[in-house]
């Protein structure tokens, strides 16, 4: 039985980033191919935005500013991680073994990068359906 | 009335310490040779407080099925033989004990990630052959027996600085639990990488550049991304993850 | 090129983009939303030069750093030389096909070419 809590929240901030990767590709690809449509004038701008400024898109958008900064945020707590930075330091293991590179630094950083999402998704709603 | 009946006398007036209770024991079988897949088999068994999984899986050999294949030697986490999946998770059988699950049935299946001979046994000549590929041993010109030569001296922190890493039991959780090691069939593995950086770090070793270009590869140590499950099954506290950001740290430049 | 040179190049991607895709939403702040995605207010964007200079910035980093990352996944998820030699050139091809593609939006409205 799948259990995605078995390995701790570090392994689903794993798997998060992966998506949020994805997720910001594909967005990045079709934003690329939206904003082109700049270059066929003022009408052809005009339907995109018909198309995008939805409840729909703004609801699209909303989960991209979430994506976007869970995997800014993440992404920073991994590269430092990735240098060595905050993983403790080697010592004689004793009994009941507790490893120090899955610490309460690294799994504040993962809550706070969601909480960030969540915050930054609450804003991003307020100004897109604020008005 | 003598000690020795004394003794006996307060042994069995003294309360019970144990009371027997029942498990049912789920053990995947497979045997390649007439078995298109894995199948689970049901087998009730009785355990005490101190029972470990690696007594259970004994006990149904000994008296409810003997064709149970399961690899184990020294009984406590010594040798890293008995590495399974109990209740999906790797964890050294002997080292873990029925009561600790807390559940009324234990599932038993080989460790995922490795290729299984039968049943419980697994094929462990890959995590052997990337082990190599890392050259696990102090490389440097002169030796500590060449006539003229004195030991290697090395101070208790220097010895701190890589010790947690050579507890290694080569037991396979680790590279059990790895999410890349889930679908790349190349990447080295939490284990290599670890023993890598325990030979890195030891302060006796010359052949640092060597390792690091052995390990600076497509399917080497930037294939790990830090999800940290090898930390959170290995028994014997050895922290492969710490040991592979360290060790990632000098190919970044931020430890020469 | 060494893993380790591409993975540097990728964590310097990362770090660029932070910065400048924060500025560049910071600017959709500048006026209100629905305001600031007006055709003559974004056309005015493009023909500022630094802005227009920080969109291709972040283009370019951002399709190293999405491709790259793209390439890392479909590697682990499956192996052997002629996959991995379509997946790394299939990845830098995508790469330069979206900066190319972007670019010339970029080039063309600045220069006023709508």
């Amino acid at each position: 039985m799948a259990n995605p809590g078995r390995y701790g929240i570090e392994r689903v901030a794993y798997w998060l980033m992966r998506i949020t990767g994805l997720g910001l590709l594909a967005y990045f690809i079709g934003h690329v191919y939206e904003t082109s449509s700049i270059m066929d004038g003022k009408e052809a701008w005009n339907s995109m935005l018909q198309l995008t400024q939805t409840t729909e898109g703004h609801i699209f958008l909303t989960l991209v500013i979430g994506m976007c900064v869970f995997h800014t945020a993440n992404g920073i707590r991994v590269m430092l991680g990735h240098g060595g930075i905050g993983v403790g330091k080697p010592a004689r293991p004793d009994y009941p073994y507790v490893p120090a590179s899955q610490n309460k630094m690294h799994k504040l950083c993962i809550y706070a990068s969601i909480g960030l999402a969540a915050l930054a998704m609450m804003y991003g709603l307020s100004i897109l359906f604020g008005e | 009335m003598s000690e020795a009946t004394q003794i006996a006398d307060e042994q069995s007036s003294s309360e019970s310490i144990s009371s027997s209770k029942t498990i049912t024991l789920r053990i995947a079988k497979f045997n390649p040779e007439h078995d298109s897949e894995s199948q689970f088999a049901d087998f009730k068994v009785p355990y005490e407080r101190w029972t470990t999984v690696l007594d259970a899986i004994l006990d149904v050999k000994k008296h409810l099925d003997h064709s149970v294949a399961v690899r184990y030697s020294c009984r406590q986490a010594s040798c890293g033989s008995c590495g399974m999946k109990i209740n999906g998770r790797p964890r050294l059988a002997c080292f873990t004990k029925i009561s600790e699950l807390d559940s009324d049935v234990v599932t038993v299946e080989p460790m995922n990630n490795f290729p299984i001979v039968r049943d419980l046994v697994v094929n462990f000549e890959r995590l052997f052959s990337t082990h190599k590929k890392m050259q696990p041993f102090i490389i440097r010109d002169d030796s500590e027996v060449t006539p003229g030569t004195k030991e290697f001296l090395q101070t208790p922190e220097q010895h701190e600085e890589y010790i947690q890493f050579a507890n290694c039991i080569k037991c396979g959780l680790c590279n059990s639990v790895c999410p890349t090691m889930a679908t790349d069939s190349s990447f080295m593995g939490p284990q290599a990488l670890t023993q890598a950086y325990r030979y890195v770090a030891d302060n006796r070793d010359k052949g640092k550049d060597k390792r690091l270009k052995i390990i600076d590869d497509s399917h080497g140590i930037w294939r790990c991304h830090f999800a940290g499950s090898c930390s959170q099954v290995c028994p014997k506290g050895v922290d492969p993850a710490m040991g592979i950001q360290l060790l990632r740290g000098y190919l970044l430049g931020f430890r020469k | 090129m060494r893993e380790s040179i591409v993975m540097k190049v990728h964590y310097g991607t990362a770090l660029g983009s932070v910065v400048l895709v924060a500025v560049h939403i910071l600017f959709r702040l500048t006026m209100d939303f629905n305001e600031s995605l007006q055709y003559e207010n974004v056309v005015a964007n493009y023909q500022f030069i630094p802005y227009a200079i920080l969109l291709e910035l972040v283009l370019i980093l951002l399709s190293v750093h999405g491709f790259n990352g793209l390439r890392v996944i479909l590697l682990e998820l499956k192996q052997g030389r002629s996959y991995e030699k379509a997946v790394t050139y299939g990845c830098i091809a995508a790469m330069a096909i979206l900066i190319a593609y972007g670019s010339r939006t970029i080039l063309m409205t600045s220069m006023g070419m709508t």
